[in-house]
């Protein structure tokens, strides 16, 4: 029995979807953050300016937005516009979330 | 003699490189075993040379699993993938099958898991042999359900047209149930032979699964065409008495009387591609934000490996929209504001069903 479970990585960790929320003001900037310190903060800030860039565009083309929820295969984003900044919630789900 | 397929193993390990190549060497089919020590090795050993089979394992430095088979499901989707890990994770687990892995497995621990897992592989070698009989799979859905009803099949039909699925159920030559996203029976199975393209995948039996059809499957084969080729020829009726809505255009339109639908834009994904729309005052601009909005939450997908974007809703003040993909097309919709998000995920889905058949 576990003569394969000899060996253990020490290999670098696997990226977690993150699970929380982040504000984030007008010009980009991260004002506060619940979400786990793992996850990369570039990523984080990649995030808050694509879903920035999107309230922009669409009140560029006379769809003002108060709100944008993209769905992932496996990650729920909502995002609800402050002032020109937004708070971001994201929210990974499993497959036992997923049937529900 | 027919050629050996390949399978390409996947690990930092070189100990489990080694341990994995003698245990794949169990396999019936006798499959040629390579091995890469890391991601960007095996990136360059599936451009060189086509296999049929990639396991990888997840925990790896610089380029981990996740990042290997994002890649490699994009580049190269008629590929079976297959994880292998230690990594006892449901997350991961959700997130390798979001990114459209065949198999997931965790290391195997003892000898029953090492027999059931070379059983596992041997089936999706086989199925991937299977597939490749191409002349098949460019038969149209009608062709395919009498074929298996002639030869007095009993299986499960698994349609797949871009994010929509169906399933046909077949007991002993005749199509009992259909089910189509929230539709089941002959609805179902009308709605399903609308669909221009599309995949199919034949599952095991399930005859206890109950009878919801009850006509012969010539029948229903002959009321559904008839059905299909009545709507065609209501759509050419419509151009001859000089209609201003093309064949083409009807289906959109349609798309703008859904219930509280406000306007339905239809456009290629690629900036310079064809778009169209009904109920919008200034398309352009709308079209390219629905373009760019896809494009950048696609990317973003890839970067957090957060699996396939499957659609973005988007709350306003006056107006919602949500915007969705089907194949190269992009779908969005623009809904009144009464209505919630729920209602909008659930309705865009109802729209992309209606605009893929």
């Amino acid at each position: 029995m576990g003569f394969l479970s000899f060996k253990s990585k020490s290999a670098a960790n696997l990226l977690r979807l993150p699970a929380g929320c982040f504000t984030v003001d007008s010009g980009g900037k991260i004002v506060a953050s619940t979400l786990p310190q793992s996850f990369p903060a570039p990523l984080v800030q990649e995030i808050a300016t694509h879903i920035l860039a999107t309230f922009r565009d669409a009140a560029a083309a006379q769809l003002p937005l108060t709100e944008v929820i993209v769905r992932f295969a496996s990650l729920k984003i909502t995002a609800r516009e402050m002032h020109g900044g937004a708070i971001i919630f994201l929210a990974p789900h499993t497959l036992a979330s997923n049937q529900n | 003699m027919p050629e050996r397929q390949k399978i390409l193993l996947v690990d930092d390990d070189q100990d489990l490189l080694d341990l994995y190549q003698q245990i794949l060497a169990q396999m019936p089919s006798q499959p040629e075993i390579v091995t890469a020590g890391n991601g960007a090795r095996a990136v360059t050993l599936l451009e060189a040379e086509p296999f049929a089979m990639l396991i990888c394992d997840l925990r790896m430095p610089r380029m981990d699993g996740l990042q290997v088979l994002a890649i490699v499901r994009r580049k190269y989707p008629q590929l079976r993938t297959v994880v292998l890990t230690s990594v006892l994770d449901e997350e991961f687990r959700s997130r390798a099958y979001a990114i459209g892995v065949d198999l997931f497995w965790l290391k195997p621990a003892n000898e029953r898991d090492v027999r059931l897992f070379i059983e596992c592989l041997e089936s999706l070698l086989n199925r991937e042999a299977q597939t490749g009989f191409r002349g098949l799979q460019n038969k149209s859905l009608v062709d395919i359900i009498q074929l298996e009803c002639l030869s007095q099949n009993s299986l499960v039909l698994r349609i797949t047209n871009g994010p929509l699925t169906g399933k046909i159920w077949i007991q002993n030559g005749e199509v009992i149930d259909a089910t189509a996203e929230d539709l089941a029976g002959e609805i179902a199975f009308k709605g399903i032979l609308t669909w221009k393209t599309g995949s199919f995948e034949s599952l095991p039996a399930d005859p206890e699964h109950p009878r919801a059809i009850q006509k012969s499957y010539n029948a229903l084969l002959l009321e559904t065409v008839q059905a299909i080729d009545e709507s065609h020829g209501s759509t050419e009726g419509a151009e001859f008495h000089g209609q201003i809505e093309s064949a083409e255009a009807l289906p959109l339109t349609m798309l703008t009387r859904l219930d509280g639908a406000e306007f339905a834009l239809v456009a290629e994904a690629d900036a310079a591609g064809h778009a169209d729309s009904r109920g919008l005052e200034n398309p352009e601009r709308t079209t390219a934000w629905a373009r760019q909005t896809l494009q950048r939450f696609t990317a973003l997908a890839d970067r957090i490996h957060a699996g396939q974007l499957q659609q973005v809703d988007c709350l306003g003040a006056q107006r919602h929209a949500s915007i969705a993909r089907h194949g190269e097309t992009i779908l969005c919709m623009g809904w009144n504001n009464h209505l919630s998000a729920e209602e909008i995920r659930e309705r865009t889905r109802k729209a992309l069903i209606q605009w893929a058949s």
